[in-house]
């Protein structure tokens, strides 16, 4: 937890630096936006008002995080790196492109795809997955949440369907 | 007052005790036990992918399996920190110290019998505890007009940002976003559209669901997925003879256990301080009062009954300011809140008079399911055991699943399985980020009620912000933000590493030490002992 020296070269492996960031534009970009709706006055607030108020204060609290980046002993967390040590882009993608996958599928084949092509992208982001090991766990997690969801909660999706436009 | 309080029980127990309402009791309080003890799915994401389930339900019953499902999982996080040192679930994380050595020594069972007694100790504390107070404090709170509403919101949201996890200017940040994200879609009072972008799915505002479903399983599953170390079963035989713990074991745990449960009651008190920070003042506090502190950590019974009672009791309390002044102290309740909200039931002080039913039906109900847990948690334990070892290959893509049909049943909706993708990846860049997104949802859920409460104050002041100093007990909470505020800077300032507990009244207890501690722990855990 040494931070010796404030170079700059340093203060671009903080964290914090980037946390605080992201709130100003966050904040920014919210109170820009929110200036556009009507703000009213104190009494008689317009929809407007809230948003760009909070907005603002984003920023404020997003300089106030970087700057905290600024100090020395800032921070005060062990770690200031913004990736893990070992990044994981296969798992995060394939988690990530579960949810969408059951759109798709779900969409325009029925419940019973996008349920298996769900499970089975998911399982693939494990780095230990084999693809007997996986398609078993689709089929069965399919099978069962079918059952659950379609039969005993009565979900309004086809299990199965053609390009059915729900 | 007392009587009436009785008396309301009593119809409690006779709303718990429906068989309807029971069965999903039962199933709270196992699904809870379940994933308490899986490592990697804590209960914020159990209770959210339960939350669509529950539409098709009677509000009674949806609050009290979900209630049920929050304090099981207390019981089995115990289980996973004393057997498997893994200190996966926040509030037992201080539970490894003295558990887990005490389960190399072979006295796991005891421990864990101990751990099931002291927890329903202090959860039977905490029950009682709400049964009294909460009239009080809706009596109290009736009286309150907007002014005093919105400042006894913002109170209660600079608590739980500042005091939970992490840095506290990074939680004020991620409640301001909650309180942001509330405001998507279309204005109550003027009808006016805010943030959608012309996407007509977001003018009824993001959905709940979506929001919690992101935030605690898909940013979660990122930040775990082929990170879970292989699990230590070494230890895990435990049989039901195991569990008895000998008389002097008993002896010695007995005081521990009521000073954790009187812990753990005030901590629960203090909006914002939930369990996880009363099972580390408890132990802090019992190692400063012990004869031998330094034997702590060797496998002291003390060490383990101490903050598992402090947590049950912290739990069960939590649900004060939840149920009765309609302010949640953390994610999980805020989240119990939204679960109501979605049934359409407005939070606040008029809930008990307005729904009886499902207060004392809830605390009632917490009885039950307490004692359902004991009866369980002794002969079930084996069972549990035998769970900690399914692997996290087979958890998440399952649970994916349970996400994507959750948010798509609220609406019966794909955009919001959409929305679902989004709110994971931003959600998981803030986690990298170093913000905790548990108070986004604090901010969420509240954020409709202090929008329409500040507008209010506004209107009926004629436009003068000073209201909210002038009129006395909206001043008594502006008062404590500051304090609040102020503490936070000093010890900031002091550069004492006050993460854990910095604006308590027990500042003097540093929590610092234990979470290095426990930070220790879990890297020495990993490689395989």
């Amino acid at each position: 937890m040494q931070h010796s020296h404030s170079q700059f070269s340093d203060l671009l492996r903080k964290r914090d630096f980037y946390a605080g960031g992201l709130m100003m534009l966050l904040g920014l970009g919210i109170a820009l936006k929110g200036a556009t709706y009507r703000a009213g006055s104190l009494m008689h607030m317009g929809p407007g008002f809230l948003p760009t108020a909070l907005g603002i204060i984003l920023v404020l609290l997003g300089i106030a995080i970087a700057a905290v980046a600024l100090t020395p002993s800032g921070g005060g967390e062990e770690d200031q790196r913004v990736l893990p040590e070992h990044p994981q882009w296969w798992a995060w993608l394939c988690i990530l492109m579960s949810p969408v996958l059951f759109i798709f599928f779900g969409r325009y084949f029925g419940m019973a795809p996008g349920t298996f092509a769900c499970v089975f992208v998911a399982a693939l982001g494990d780095k230990a997955a084999t693809w007997r090991g996986t398609i078993i766990l689709a089929t069965v997690v399919t099978i069962f949440g079918v059952g659950l969801f379609s039969y005993f909660l009565q979900i309004p999706m086809p299990i199965f369907t053609w390009r059915g436009g729900l | 007052m007392i009587a009436t309080s009785l008396a309301s029980l009593w119809y409690g127990f006779g709303v718990a005790l429906e068989p309807h309402n029971l069965m999903f009791c039962f199933i709270g309080v196992l699904v809870g036990n379940m994933v308490g003890v899986l490592p990697g799915m804590g209960p914020l994401a159990t209770i959210s992918i339960l939350l669509p389930l529950t539409f098709g339900m009677k509000p009674v019953a949806a609050i009290l399996m979900l209630g049920g499902v929050m304090y099981g999982a207390q019981y089995g996080g115990a289980i996973c920190s004393i057997l498997l040192n893994l200190p996966c679930h926040p509030p037992h994380a201080v539970t490894c110290l003295d558990g887990y050595p005490m389960t190399k020594q072979g006295r796991g069972g005891v421990a864990l019998g101990l751990t099931v007694f002291a927890s329903f100790v202090g959860a039977s504390w905490g029950i009682t505890e709400m049964i009294f107070l909460s009239p009080l404090l809706v009596r109290a709170a009736l009286q309150f007009g907007p002014a005093e509403v919105c400042s006894l919101m913002l109170l209660g949201l600079l608590a739980g940002s500042t005091l939970a996890r992490g840095s506290p200017i990074k939680g004020v940040a991620m409640t301001v976003l909650g309180l942001f994200l509330s405001s998507v879609g279309t204005d109550l009072e003027t009808g006016s559209e805010r943030y959608t972008f012309g996407m007509t799915e977001l003018d009824d505002g993001i959905e709940l669901i979506a929001l919690a479903l992101g935030l605690f399983g898909i940013a979660e599953f990122m930040n775990t997925v082929n990170q879970v170390a292989p699990i230590n079963t070494k230890y895990t035989n435990i049989k039901f003879k195991d569990m008895r713990p000998t008389k002097a074991d008993f002896k010695r745990s007995f005081f521990p256990m009521w000073r954790g449960t009187i812990i753990g009651s005030l901590c629960a008190l203090i909006p914002g301080t939930g369990p996880t920070i009363a099972s580390f003042v408890a132990y802090a506090t019992e190692k400063k009062i012990s004869k031998h502190p330094e034997l702590f950590g060797t496998g002291l019974i003390e060490g383990v009954v101490c903050p598992e009672a402090s947590t049950h009791s912290s739990v069960q309390g939590d649900f004060i300011p939840t149920m009765s002044l309609g302010i949640p102290g953390d994610a999980v309740m805020a989240l119990l809140l939204g679960a109501l909200m979605i049934q359409g039931i407005v939070p606040g002080p008029q809930l008990i008079s307005q729904h009886p039913d499902i207060f004392w039906g809830l605390v009632a109900s917490f009885w039950i399911g307490n004692i359902m847990l004991v009866l369980l948690n002794v002969p079930l334990i084996g069972i549990w055991v035998k769970m900690l070892a399914i692997p996290y290959k087979y958890l998440y893509p399952s649970a994916m699943f349970f996400v994507c049909i959750g948010v798509y049943a609220a609406n019966n909706d794909f955009f919001q399985v959409g929305e679902v993708v989004a709110i994971g990846l931003f959600g998981y860049i803030l986690l990298r980020l170093g913000f905790h997104p548990a108070p986004i949802l604090l901010g969420f859920v509240l954020g409709s009620r202090f929008e329409e409460n500040f507008r209010r104050a506004m209107l009926i002041s004629r436009g003068d912000i000073m209201v909210f100093i002038e009129r006395p007990i909206s001043a008594v909470f502006i008062t404590l933000c500051a304090i609040l505020i102020g503490s936070q800077i000093y010890f900031r300032l002091k550069g004492a590493k006050a993460d854990i507990e910095p604006a308590d009244e027990n500042a003097g207890i540093s929590g610092g030490p234990v979470e290095a501690e426990i930070a220790a722990r879990r890297v020495s855990a990993t490689p395989a002992e």
